[in-house]
């Protein structure tokens, strides 16, 4: 493995599959969390299912983690080797004559995600682990839509999550589609791919925002 | 004085800020040059308003400013500058000596540097050393067939018309450089991902392409290019409109040929 991953092509590889991976993760995310505006007891019951089943937990919860933390770790490995590969820079670069700036900034997107990921965990993460393992409280199925809801009360954590929504908008409408280019995937199909790609990169962070500001305006309700 | 009408700009006889990098050796500190050049015609090519130049400052006894040409016509792939931030200037589609000075307009500043990648080292003023491109290539960008006194009519070996079109495509890549100076990290991916699939699209390279790709990767790693990011920047910028398709290409020759 680590040797497979000192080539440019592979690390490339890696990268866009552990992209792809961490888009299925937020199409999931989202899918529970949208559950939170129709029905509070069915994200209760989702949020409890996710929280104590075992196969999650023991299972797909370290892998997620893994996914998440190798996909920044593998950005930060490629930005340090790009930025080596061009020891002078140039006095005028012309960057957006052939480029997008999503696709020029994916370092800066990707590092307002991990101080956002950084937030997420603080306010919900780490809590989890604290009631369940430390403080050890007993089961309750409907303690999640409460905790949830209280977060959103605060017009800067809303604000903050908004914000950084946008830019996993920015992130995701060069990343995902990139990632299939990445893979060696180019082909006919590509076009229709790359407007299924961008689609799902503007609505999933729209939808996340939707439910951040829905959740604040019912507290300030 | 003539017009371009449609644009409505003076074209001939301009007079024109040229601000060029001026590096005296591989080893020495480069800096950011003016020159004021004027009597500048729309009809002549980047490199003879160079040539402008470096007459007036071999008259006034200053050393010419270094440019590599060799064929002006945009099929040698020796020209390589780095005009107003983009390789080969801002048309697409040509090379610096397909540019033409109308693409400008009288009183304009124009920024000239060479190819920056640290795999293109300067060797004096705005020339680069690409023979980190020669080494890709050496590497195994050739097929290893012995065709001397053997060779066979190529038309007795049936080719699907796509992939005969998509190799000619890729073999079109003149090696300027262009992608790597585009590109934000100075990847030299579209130039090797050429001249992998122009061999492994037709029969006669495939069957060394496993160990052609793994070579030429090796090789291009090897030389300080940087990863591709799929930004698009090489394609756009590429005289011959190279496609990202042969990175994707080269990409799925790559995995496939590393788990075999």
């Amino acid at each position: 493995m680590g040797g497979f991953l000192k080539s440019s092509v592979a690390r490339k590889f890696a990268m866009a599959l552990s992209g792809l991976f961490l888009v299925l993760f937020l199409a999931q995310h989202f899918t529970i969390n949208l559950t939170s505006v129709i029905s509070p007891d069915v994200f209760n019951e989702i949020s409890h299912f996710m929280g104590t089943n075992f196969l999650v937990q023991a299972l797909l919860q370290p892998i997620l983690i893994f996914g998440v933390c190798f996909h920044f770790i593998m950005g930060f490995v490629l930005e340090i080797r790009n930025r080596r590969s061009r020891s002078i820079n140039y006095v005028r670069f012309n960057g957006s004559a052939n480029s997008s700036w999503m696709s020029r900034n994916m370092i800066y997107s990707g590092l307002v995600i991990l101080a956002f990921l950084g937030l997420h965990f603080y306010d919900f993460w780490f809590p989890e682990i604290v009631h369940k393992y430390i403080q050890s409280h007993p089961e309750d199925a409907t303690r999640y839509y409460g905790e949830l809801v209280a977060k959103f009360e605060s017009p800067v954590r809303t604000g903050l999550y908004v914000l950084s929504f946008i830019f996993l908008m920015l992130h995701l409408i060069h990343g995902f589609s990139s990632s299939f280019q990445s893979v060696g995937f180019n082909n006919k199909y590509s076009k229709g791919l790359r407007g299924f790609t961008v689609a799902f990169a503007i609505v999933i962070p729209l939808g996340f925002i939707f439910i951040a500001l829905f959740h604040y305006i019912n507290n300030v309700q | 004085m003539r017009i371009n009408k449609s644009l409505n700009l003076q074209i001939e006889n301009m007079k024109l800020t040229l601000k060029i990098w001026r590096q005296e050796n591989a080893k020495a500190k480069g800096k950011m040059v003016d020159y004021i050049i004027d009597g500048i015609d729309g009809d002549m090519s980047f490199l003879e308003m160079l040539d402008v130049l470096n007459e007036d400052l071999v008259n006034k006894g200053e050393q010419p400013v270094e440019f590599d040409h060799d064929c002006r016509e945009g099929i040698c792939g020796a020209c390589s500058l780095q005009i107003n931030g983009e390789p080969h200037g801002p048309d697409k589609l040509i090379t610096t000596c397909q540019l033409h000075m109308r693409t400008f307009k009288d009183g304009d500043t124009i920024v000239i540097e060479p190819f920056r990648a640290t795999a293109f080292p300067v060797i004096k003023d705005l020339i680069v050393d690409r023979t980190s491109f020669d080494r890709i290539q050496q590497a195994y960008g050739y097929v290893s067939v012995n065709t001397s006194g053997n060779t066979i009519d190529a038309n007795s070996i049936p080719i699907k018309k796509e992939n005969a079109d998509d190799s000619f495509n890729a073999a079109t890549c003149i090696g300027c450089g262009a992608c790597v100076a585009a590109c934000k990290n100075a990847s030299a991916m579209l130039f090797t991902s050429a001249k992998v699939s122009q061999f492994a699209l037709l029969p006669q390279g495939e069957v060394e392409a496993d160990r052609r790709v793994l070579a030429m990767v090796e090789q291009m790693d090897k030389e300080g290019f940087g990863n591709c990011t799929n930004t698009g920047a090489c394609e756009i910028e590429c005289p011959k409109g190279i496609s990202l398709e042969n990175i994707a290409r080269m990409n799925r020759e790559y995995l496939k040929a590393s788990v075999k």
